[in-house]
């Protein structure tokens, strides 16, 4: 069983047991291909008999993924076509209702990945299904800016984390949120998550073989939570590039 | 009780919030409490986690199936996938909650507080046990609440559950950063004892000042500092300071002794020099004479000058000096064994001398 990465900083600073993945970026560093890394791993996850994703795109139409995913060596079309991926093109969600009809699209939206989850289950793959959503700032401008809404989907698809031997993975841009008075959507999902990948420009600015840093926060209570090194906070440098990303300490790169 | 906590420290404070669960539930379970139960409103976590943390705590399956009921308002918040059940399968589920086991029941309208409050005081009254039966409440979390109703209803659902006759105790978990200062303090009003989660590093600004640098984090999801103020009846307000370590599934709490002891050191200024008084230094200040005291005729010198009592006074009536006179008139006027001695050094000399009159203190 061969995974992609298998060995780098990332997938060593990323406990196994995390079911609740938020991924946090802002505009000097973003951090799509994270989700991108971690959809080829979920893809790629137990060989022929296990995993399946679920992703639930808001920022770009599926032809984007693919030819990424593509340039990394995984070919999108054949598992959307194997069904080991789902793909839910929200780029116009949620269509033409508005007001208290948010909470029902997102329900029915629900109910949809809940149908594939299960579906993915009761097949032959025994592997950990993940959904993945890119991103939740999207969703929230969807829901005409119902936070609450919007955290009721969420908990729901954290209930199949729970329930169903599955992950979740959100998108979420944290300068959106920096500037505002109350309490907004970053903050509850800082407390609903098991593990917090932040990226964040340099302090020193732009750099050509740097292209940020990458802060993994394993913050999960139960004991299959915690990473394998017993070290909860992981900091370091990467280098996003046409194949995947590279990830190293501060001052180990030549 | 209310626990609070913040993002610096969250896991900690919801590790304490189920330590505290379990902790109440085993002794309901042993006999040691007023509680036959506890009752645990369950947001934030699926049910499974809050029976797992009990059974490592000590409590046996048929304890937690005599002690413990879980109302879960975690897996099916809104209802939503009881109608994709009834959608899907064509089944007529009208009953808001549905008993899955004796220890877990679903509960599906969230937004419903009265409907929450029944459903709590239900699930208390289910306790086995002969005449009154007591039962404590946790809710996981009063958070998680404030998304679906408003604050006035949740403070009106607290005051209720804590007037009723049956209900020993309530304690519920709180995050003090998603909320407004006001909505946090208020349910500190409603509650007699609040324990703070504090960071043990803290940081001014969470990761934005230093992008990136989160260190202190890898300190403070292990290790915090427990603040408890209790109100008392009194209205007297008592602080306990403890430490808190996680360590795995273990949730220790350590007496921080050492705190008090750094509050009374910090009332003398740090200097380089040494301002404290040895014993021999004490005993010498007090047997000092001050200047104005002695008279130097040999006589025992004793002058009621305040600093001495009353009695010791009244022994020696004998005031010679004239200097001191107007001092002592009044005090000695207030005492009937008093007397008053007055010698003027000259009957001849006029009040109004150009002599001046302290030319005769002898010093």
């Amino acid at each position: 069983m061969e995974e992609y990465g298998a060995g780098d900083l990332l997938s060593e600073a990323m406990c196994a047991g995390a079911r609740v993945v938020v991924v946090e970026d802002c505009v000097e560093a973003p951090a799509a291909f994270v989700l991108h890394l971690l959809l080829k791993r979920a893809l790629a996850a137990g060989g022929g008999g296990g995993g399946g994703a679920a992703l639930l795109a808001l920022a770009q139409p599926f032809s984007h993924y693919d030819r990424v995913l593509r340039k990394m060596g995984c070919n999108l079309s054949m598992h959307r076509k194997s069904e080991r991926l789902h793909f839910f093109d929200l780029q116009g969600f949620p269509g033409g209702t508005q007001g208290g009809a948010i909470a029902d699209s997102l329900a029915q939206l629900y109910s949809a990945v809940q149908r594939v989850v299960e579906t993915c289950r009761a097949g032959e793959n025994a592997g950990r299904f993940t959904v993945m959503i890119d991103d939740v700032s999207l969703l929230e401008v969807a829901a005409n800016g119902s936070a609450d809404d919007v955290l009721d989907f969420l908990h729901y698809c954290v209930t199949l984390t729970s329930e169903m031997n599955c992950s979740l993975v959100v998108l979420i841009h944290e300068d959106i949120y920096s500037s505002e008075d109350g309490v907004g959507l970053l903050a509850h999902l800082r407390y609903i998550a098991d593990l917090v990948i932040k990226a964040a420009p340099l302090s020193t600015g732009l750099a050509t073989d740097v292209h940020g840093q990458l802060s993994v926060v394993n913050k999960g209570m139960l004991i299959e939570q915690r990473p394998a090194k017993g070290q909860k906070v992981w900091s370091f440098h990467f280098k996003v590039k046409e194949n995947g990303a590279d990830f190293f300490y501060p001052g180990s790169r030549h | 009780m209310a626990v609070e906590g913040s993002l610096q420290c969250c896991p900690l404070a919801a590790r304490a919030m189920l330590h505290v669960a379990a902790a109440v539930a085993s002794n309901a379970a042993a006999g040691k409490a007023q509680a036959r139960g506890l009752v645990v409103v369950a947001f934030d976590r699926s049910p499974e986690v809050y029976l797992d943390i009990m059974l490592r705590h000590g409590l046996d399956s048929n304890a937690l199936s005599r002690c413990v009921r879980i109302l879960d308002c975690y897996s099916d918040p809104l209802g939503w996938k009881q109608n994709i059940r009834s959608e899907q399968h064509q089944e007529d589920s009208g009953t808001p909650c549905s008993t899955n086991k004796d220890t877990i029941t679903i509960f599906r309208s969230v937004k419903d507080v009265d409907k929450l409050s029944c459903s709590i005081i239900d699930l208390g009254r289910g306790f086995e046990g002969e005449g009154k039966t007591y039962f404590s409440v946790a809710v996981d979390s009063i958070s998680s609440m404030l998304r679906h109703a408003s604050v006035q209803s949740i403070s009106g659902l607290l005051s209720n559950l804590r007037s009723h006759d049956q209900i020993s105790s309530i304690f519920w978990l709180m995050h003090s950063d998603l909320h407004e200062t006001k909505f946090s303090r208020a349910f500190e009003c409603l509650s007699t004892m609040v324990a703070c989660v504090e960071p043990e590093v803290v940081d001014s600004v969470y990761g934005e000042e230093r992008r990136g640098d989160m260190s202190f984090l890898e300190h403070n999801y292990s290790k915090a500092k427990f603040h408890v103020r209790l109100k008392r009846r009194n209205g007297r307000v008592k602080h306990l300071y403890e430490e808190l370590c996680v360590e795995g599934y273990d949730v220790k709490f350590i007496s921080a002794t050492s705190v008090s002891i750094e509050v009374n050191q910090s009332l003398l200024p740090k200097v380089q020099f040494n301002l404290e008084l040895s014993e021999k230094e004490r005993s010498d200040r007090a047997n000092v004479v001050l200047p104005f005291e002695h008279q130097g005729k040999g006589e025992p010198i004793r002058i009621y000058d305040g600093r001495r009592s009353l009695p010791e006074a009244h022994q020696d009536p004998n005031l010679t000096t004239a200097a001191l006179l107007d001092e002592t008139e009044a005090l000695k006027s207030a005492n009937p064994k008093g007397e008053i001695h007055y010698l003027r050094d000259s009957d001849d000399e006029r009040p109004d001398s150009d002599e001046d009159p302290d030319d005769d203190l002898d010093i």
